[in-house]
């Protein structure tokens, strides 16, 4: 698989991969997307990338190990969930905040946490089985 | 004040678990005389109740608590009458003396901290098993007690023996409780009530209820294996594997007499029935005769203790089975002057073994010298333990032979008394004379009398027997009057006392004495004789104990060896044939096969995309070589996305391209990895087989998909979705609100398991490159 032309455009692919993902992910709450979806294809971008230019690479990009971006993930999920504790509402109740941008208004809230919290368990989880099956035996 | 008195209750009901917390750290600080320290727990524990005494006393009850799962009919709630406060006096009061005598008696040892924890832990759950109103805490309770036990009987984890006992004690004592739930549950739904408070007013409801039997059989279930009944009984003398101070405390003078707790507390709302009164009485006596002969056959201090334990606990459930005012009020006496006494010559057996190195009766004699206050201890305690007075043994003594004279089997059962009072006189008095008097023999170590911490316990218990006998009155007005008056479900007052007065009680008693003096003289005799009758039985339930669990572990593996084989085709096969024939049966057996459906006319392309997916199809069955048939796999799985794409699910499309994708992506890296040969070789049965079961399967399920179309379509929740996706949760995609909002806990629960799978899968992978995981985290 390692050829010239798939090695040198493969970088580029996967990057816009993962800049596509993002932003699947987070138009996702009201256009098709979301965190499932965006993760897929973040963990297809990794996957091409390791194939193309081997796994050591992927994982010096990555920095983290992706099983704990996975667990990360998790704990997001989670806690963005116990944030509405404190405001005497059931668990994972969504809560909406409007935070000013440079005069633009964002709309912000646990709900979003959660769904970055999804796509970092289906980054996490599939890049790390994909990896580890990529990965000749004799690394 | 009411709120304060409720707050200080729970915060009494709690301070134990705090106190496990804190122990090991201040015992590394403090060394052994953290004891100090942490007897002001059941010290406060102590105080705080007795100040119930007054109210309790004059036949009213504390009760209290707070809410915790209302959905389960769960309160964090208490009742404390005067059954459970008697109960939790005894524990308190002499948990006070057994953390004392731990920090004696395990002085340097690397692990007393956690020994205290372990204690700790278990005087609270046991207080919370006596103080429980709502059913489940005191199951909760009533497990915490069990698994307490396993830890402290398992403390010396390193001898096997210990472990074995340990986890028989679990086995015996978790499968009673789990009865009890069982029996809880169904009290529950008799009586529509959640509370035993509550329980207590529903009068005969219980009684009446076609389910009384399996109610019955189900309390007696987890109140005869905690309380050791035969043939249940041999977890407890193998508990002796436990340090002293367990032994004297959980063994003999609290968590054994739970069960006892539970027969009293259900007494008037399940006792005094004809079977109650049969079985009661039946196993109970068993258990006292058995459990004194047993006992006779012993040399060690300890395990002498323990099967008069279990022959007490006998006689305490034969006189609640018996159910007579007197008998009750018995029960309560003997089960009081038990705890003293029995912790009392627990503690002394402890002494013996740490300042002798041995407690084989017939390795000891003639320390009595050399331990003046360990042996005025003893003494004092045998005296309760024989029924001599002036100690509060006598009284429970005459009352049980009060009890016991009329009634139905009372010849019987007087003579079971006899002989079994008789028995334990004799091991009370071998056990608190045979090692103090005659002739002084070689022990391991010279003996000498403890440290404070050893005989302060054991002196104040039989020091309490000695006392509340000659105080009689007053121990009666505040201890056995209420607890028996709670146990018989209306008003009872005790009022025997020392001074002798004459009848046949009185003549019983000196027969039983008599008898004693007998057994005392011919005890070596005998052991040598009870020695001869057990090896001619041979078997006994703890063997049995043994074959049963060597015989489930022995199926298990069968049915591991069958259904877990190894062989990844299997499970798949059998996986398949089980999800077919779970969708064909049901629609089969009950009718419900769809309709003949009325095809719409499709447009071209949806015939193209169509024809894709059934290429993709036959290019996966006539493939030659593993690689094209997965790729082939993904042209139809892309044709599928196609489809929703076409049909108007654009987030399912989405989703569907990018699985197909990487599963075809991640398949043939499996392939490669696991080094396949590129072509398929099964042979043509096998072929056939799977071939079917794949067929089944799709069948199946699309039988199944064309049903549920055909069944009239229920809105509701879509256009709930629809109308409140924009308006509370702020989304127009109603499929990720659906996700991420609506039903969010169903999705952490589905990231959960992608995140576990990853895991195992990461594992499996590591495995089957066969190195150690650690070097490849890079």
């Amino acid at each position: 698989m390692r050829t010239l032309i798939f090695r040198t455009t493969a970088p580029y692919l996967a990057s816009l991969m993962v800049l596509f993902s993002i932003f699947v992910l987070l138009r996702g709450h009201n256009e098709p997307g979301g965190g499932f979806i965006g993760g897929l294809i973040a963990a297809s971008a990794f996957a091409i990338y390791g194939i193309a230019c081997g796994v050591p690479s992927v994982r010096r990009a990555l920095y983290f190990h992706p099983m704990a971006i996975s667990g990360f993930g998790l704990l997001l999920s989670a806690s963005s969930g116990i944030l509405s504790l404190f405001q005497q509402v059931p668990f994972l109740t969504g809560i909406w905040t409007t935070v000013d941008v440079l005069g633009v208004p964002v709309d912000l809230s646990t709900v979003m946490a959660f769904d970055i919290g999804v796509y970092l368990v289906v980054v996490g989880s599939i890049t790390s089985i994909a990896l580890t099956l990529e990965e000749r035996e004799d690394v | 004040m009411a709120a304060e008195g409720q707050w200080l209750t729970f915060l009494a009901l709690i301070l134990p678990f705090l106190g496990a917390a804190v122990a090991p750290l201040l015992t590394r600080v403090l060394k052994h005389n953290a004891a100090w320290v942490l007897a002001l727990i059941p010290a406060f524990l102590f105080f705080h109740f007795a100040g119930f005494l007054e109210l309790v006393s004059q036949g009213q009850a504390v009760a209290g608590g707070y809410p915790w799962v209302e959905s389960l009919n769960l309160d964090f709630s208490w009742y404390l009458d005067g059954l459970s406060l008697t109960f939790i006096l005894l524990i308190s009061g002499i948990g006070i003396l057994i953390v004392l005598y731990s920090g004696g008696y395990l002085k340097g040892h690397p692990q007393q901290g956690r020994f205290f924890s372990f204690i700790l832990m278990f005087m609270g759950a046991m207080q919370g098993l006596v103080a429980a109103d709502s059913f489940l805490m005191l199951f909760v309770f009533w497990e915490l007690t069990s698994i307490a036990s396993f830890l402290l009987i398992g403390f010396d984890h390193k001898r096997e023996a210990a472990r074995r006992a340990a986890l028989q004690a679990l086995v015996v004592t978790g499968g009673g409780g789990l009865a009890l739930l069982a029996g809880l549950i169904l009290i529950a739904q008799v009586t529509g009530v959640h509370s035993l408070s509550m329980l207590l007013s529903t009068g005969d409801t219980l009684r009446q209820a076609p389910l009384y039997l399996a109610v019955l059989l189900l309390v007696l279930g987890g109140a005869f294996t905690k309380s050791a009944q035969f043939p249940l009984h041999f977890w407890l003398p193998n508990a002796m594997e436990a340090p002293t101070p367990v032994s004297a405390y959980l063994h003999s003078a609290t968590m054994v007499k739970a069960g006892v707790y539970l027969l009293m507390r259900l007494n008037p709302v399940i006792g005094g029935t004809p079977i109650w009164e049969t079985v009661l009485p039946i196993f109970g006596g068993t258990t006292l005769i058995v459990g004194t002969l047993l006992a006779l056959r012993q040399t060690d201090l300890k395990l002498m203790l323990a099967y008069t334990t279990v022959a007490s606990l006998g006689l305490l459930v034969m006189l609640t089975g018996f159910g007579s005012e007197i008998a009750i009020a018995a029960a309560v006496l003997y089960l009081i002057a038990h705890s003293m006494f029995k912790g009392a010559l627990f503690m002394v057996a402890g002494i013996i073994d740490h300042e002798t190195g041995t407690r084989d009766i017939t390795q000891l004699g003639g320390i009595g010298r050399a331990m003046p206050v360990t042996f005025g201890a003893a003494v004092l305690a045998a005296f309760s333990m024989g029924g001599l007075p002036p100690t509060f043994g006598v009284l429970a003594k005459e009352e049980i032979y009060a009890g016991l004279v009329d009634g139905t089997w009372a010849a019987l059962l007087t003579a079971v008394a006899i002989v079994g009072n008789a028995l334990m006189f004799t091991i009370g008095f071998a056990v608190a004379l045979k090692p103090f008097l005659g002739d002084r023999v070689e022990t391991p170590r010279p003996p000498h009398e403890g440290p404070a911490l050893l005989w302060i316990g054991p002196a104040v218990l039989s020091l309490a027997g000695l006392l509340t006998a000659l105080l009689s009155s007053l121990s009666h007005q505040f201890l056995s009057s209420p607890m028996a008056s709670a146990v018989a479900g209306e008003q009872v007052s005790v009022s025997i006392s020392v001074v002798p007065h004459f009848g046949l009680p009185l003549f019983l008693s000196l027969v039983t004495i008599a008898l004693g003096l007998v057994f005392y003289l011919a005890i070596g005799r005998g052991r040598n004789v009870m020695a001869a009758v057990l090896t001619a039985i041979g078997w006994g339930p703890d063997r049995g104990f043994d074959q049963l669990y060597r015989g489930v572990v022995r199926i298990a593996a069968i049915v591991t060896g069958i259904i877990q084989n190894g062989r990844l085709d299997f499970y798949m096969t059998a996986t398949f044939l089980a999800l077919a024939v779970a969708l064909l049966v049901p629609m089969i057996g009950f009718n419900e096969l769809p309709a003949m459906p009325t095809f719409a006319s499709l447009y071209f392309y949806e015939w193209t995309v169509l024809a894709i997916a059934f290429i993709g199809l036959g290019a996966v069955i006539y493939a030659r070589n593993r690689l094209t048939a997965i790729v082939s796999l993904g042209i139809q799985g892309f044709a599928v996305a196609l489809l929703f794409m076409l049909l108007g699910a654009p987030d399912l499309s989405f989703t569907q391209f990018m699985v197909e994708t990487l599963s075809v992506v991640i398949l043939a890296l499996v392939m490669t990895r696991l080094r396949l040969s590129p072509a398929d070789h099964r042979p043509l049965g096998q072929k056939m087989l799977d071939c079917s079961v794949a067929v089944l399967c799709g069948v199946a399920l699309g039988l199944l998909l064309l049903r549920v179309s055909q069944v009239p379509f229920d809105a509701a929740l879509s256009d709930f979705f629809a109308a409140n996706s924009r308006v509370i949760a702020h989304g127009r995609n109603i499929v990720n609100v659906i996700i991420v909002d609506f039903r969010g806990l169903d999705t952490l629960g589905e990231i959960t398991v992608v995140m576990v799978t990853g895991l195992a899968i990461l594992a499996l992978v590591r495995i089957r490159a066969g190195k150690p995981a650690a070097n490849k985290d890079a």
